[in-house]
């Protein structure tokens, strides 16, 4: 809305200031290193041919709550099968079960051919479940609900066993000789993540803590897990159950003035980098990107070739894959496009 | 804008208006046009949205705004508002099923219970809000992160987990279903109960306002408190009444996630608050109280579910979903300010 009034000198100067702007750009007030230009010159992306079947519709619907960058990379790989199978993609996204499992009714609605969803909470997404069953509709799982996907009938999963994995991060903390650890919980309500800390808490020798934090909001974790090292000074690891908040437990460890190390499940491109620097010890990563990936590419092998990925028996593992200094140069190539 | 015929009226100091700018007057005009744009919009943005399915989701979507955003737009028109109806319905579903599984009983005991502890809930907040005389956004604020923690914590608790015990193969789990979250047939397409449930107390909602003596003192203790107490207008009864309704509709959607999903996560609700106040404001309920519909918060209700729904039929980016929310909602109030302006001038 502009008002009548004409134009006074004054709003030029944003017009200037832009032109400014743009007159050093061109410049060469342009940074040598990183940016943009660095990530193009990394990045070759993996692309490939595009499949010949005829064009079907696959919606994806997940828990991830908005602007996080594990269920990106979940998204990139969906992405990335869809484009090769030729398959019209729709992705769709809510942490409240009820309205998670109103997406998955509204993908029923869409007459879609393939349905993959996530199943932090199961007994919500029950009752819409069974209807996509009734109306012919091939469901897959991804990512949580290792525990639940057969009794729901869907024909696959593709994730990490939780537990397993927390199990496995366990015996690694036995190995790095942690005795007290702090487990950080990010979503309250997540069968997942509440698995991930069962798993590590059973084969680890030392105590365990559960700390609760709210992942929708960083600067409380931090402070959060900042209280718990200044509180209880015994604890020498605190484990983190997704990048973004490995960092946040990095910066509280300095903020206490602890000398607890951080190790996480996930993985993400600056984490890569951590690891790399030390600043995190090791990251247990579920491969998201693969987890989006199969998937989509799962329902499609059904449609078109009758497959049943997993046998229709068995979870296909996307995970656990442990990256430290010994194995993250590898990782890292890949890390830096934001497909790891 | 029609001209204004020039009529003798009864008292003969104001002009009577042409029909259609007086109907453009009332607040629920505006809202019914923006929700009727929003729902034209989508259906040609999205063709699967056509089909009676994908109409009754939206309707079920809208429906579980819209049976809150009733009686949260009735306590601000009544002057006050409510922060904390968003987790209230998670306490009250968690409240039912803790307590059904926990002593092993009846379904229904934990139902009944949890409508007195919502009622009590919102007659707390009535309460402190009559007595202290402090706003009420502190107030329910506060109720709003004690039971924020309590939900958690309790459940952690009793529990052990982070989510209630499935109590889906307990003595009267079916009936209380069929009563809270059931679905029948209606041409092929399935309609939840709650949008039957939705129009039952929109009907309600609007007779109170505008039928009853309790209505009137709604609007009374809204636009004037002290002159509406000077008349007689019980004014500490009439708002703790009203955050007795909201608790009232808290347990009712929090029975509705109960028996439709089985078990309730604990740390749900938050921000849900804010989309229902926003609801009641779509549907032209003032922030600072003494006018609105019941009707109008239906509307609003009714244009969160549409979007909600339809960015996804449409096969949009959902990355702009809370933006086109918020699009949106201004919008809307602009358009009611607009109408309101142009229809009410002289």
């Amino acid at each position: 809305m502009d008002s009548a009034t004409p134009a006074r000198p004054r709003k030029l100067v944003p017009v200037v200031a832009l032109a400014a702007a743009a007159a050093l750009t061109l410049a060469g007030c342009s940074s040598s290193s990183g940016g943009k230009k660095a990530e193009e010159r990394a990045a070759s992306g993996a692309s490939a041919g595009k499949a010949t079947t005829p064009r079907m519709k696959v919606a994806l619907v997940t828990h991830a709550a908005p602007g996080d960058t594990f269920w990106d990379t979940v998204r990139k790989g969906a992405e990335a099968a869809a484009q090769k199978d030729n398959i019209e993609l729709v992705y769709s996204h809510d942490p409240i079960a009820g309205n998670q499992a109103n997406l998955v009714q509204n993908g029923i609605d869409q007459k879609v051919d393939g349905i993959a969803v996530t199943l932090a909470k199961p007994d919500a997404l029950k009752a819409v479940l069974a209807k996509a069953q009734r109306a012919g509709i091939p469901v897959v799982g991804l990512n949580s609900g290792m525990s639940d996907w057969k009794r729901l009938g869907l024909l696959e999963f593709f994730g990490q066993d939780e537990a397993v994995a927390g199990e496995a991060f366990g015996n690694r903390l036995n190995t790095d000789g942690a005795k007290k650890v702090a487990c950080v919980i990010h979503e309250q309500g997540n069968v997942g993540l509440t698995q991930r800390c069962d798993g590590l808490k059973k084969t680890f020798k030392g105590t365990t803590e559960i700390l609760y934090v709210n992942g929708t909001d960083m600067p409380s974790v931090q402070s959060t897990i900042t209280a718990k090292l200044r509180q209880d000074t015994a604890i020498d690891h605190v484990v983190t159950l997704g990048a973004p908040f490995a960092f946040t437990a990095a910066k509280s460890v300095s903020e206490a003035g602890s000398k607890a190390k951080v190790a996480t499940f996930d993985l993400n491109k600056e984490l890569v980098k951590a690891v790399q620097a030390g600043t995190i010890t090791f990251a247990v990563d579920q491969q998201p990107y693969l987890q989006g990936y199969l998937a989509v590419d799962g329902l499609w092998l059904y449609k078109n070739n009758g497959n049943y990925s997993g046998g229709g028996e068995q979870a296909v593992l996307t995970g656990p894959a442990f990256v430290d200094k010994t194995n993250v140069a590898k990782v890292a190539e890949y890390a830096a496009k934001g497909t790891r | 804008m029609s001209t204004a015929q020039l009529a003798p009226l009864k008292d003969g100091r104001t002009r009577e208006r042409a029909l259609a700018v007086r109907w453009l007057a009332r607040p629920e005009v505006g809202v019914f046009l923006g929700a009727a744009a929003v729902f034209v919009f989508f259906l040609i943005a999205a063709p699967t949205l056509r089909d009676g399915g994908s109409m009754a989701t939206v309707l079920y979507q809208s429906s579980t705004i819209g049976i809150m955003a009733l009686p949260v737009a009735l306590l601000m028109i009544g002057g006050e508002f409510d922060l904390s109806s968003g987790v209230a319905v998670i306490s009250s579903a968690l409240t039912a099923s803790m307590l059904s599984y926990q002593l092993t009983m009846n379904v229904w005991t934990g139902v009944i219970v949890a409508l007195i502890v919502s009622l009590a809930v919102g007659a707390f907040n009535g309460w402190m809000v009559v007595r202290t005389g402090l706003p009420s956004f502190l107030v329910t604020l506060g109720t709003f992160l004690i039971l924020q923690g309590v939900n958690l914590a309790v459940t952690k608790l009793v529990t052990g987990n982070v989510a209630s015990d499935d109590i889906s193969d307990m003595d009267g789990f079916d009936q209380a279903r069929t009563v809270f979250a059931s679905s029948f047939d209606v041409g092929g397409v399935e309609i939840k109960i709650t949008v039957v449930w939705w129009i039952v107390f929109a009907a309600l909602a609007t007779w109170i306002l505008l039928r009853t003596k309790y209505g009137n003192w709604i609007f009374a203790v809204g636009g004037n408190k002290e002159s509406a107490r000077a008349v007689g207008v019980p004014v500490n009864f009439t708002k703790i009444t009203l955050f007795m309704a909201v608790g009232f509709g808290a347990w009712f959607i929090g029975m509705h996630n109960l028996f439709s999903f089985n078990t309730v996560q604990s740390g749900e609700g938050v921000g849900q608050e804010l989309i229902y106040i926003a609801a009641a404001v779509i549907g032209g309920c003032l922030l600072t109280g003494g006018s609105g519909s019941a009707i109008g918060p239906v509307f609003g209700a009714f244009m969160f579910g549409m979007v909600q729904q339809g960015i996804v039929y449409a096969g949009w980016n959902p990355d702009w979903f809370k933006a086109f929310l918020g699009v949106m909602l201004l919008g809307a109030v602009l358009i009611n300010l607009w109408i309101q302006r142009t229809a009410t001038r002289r």
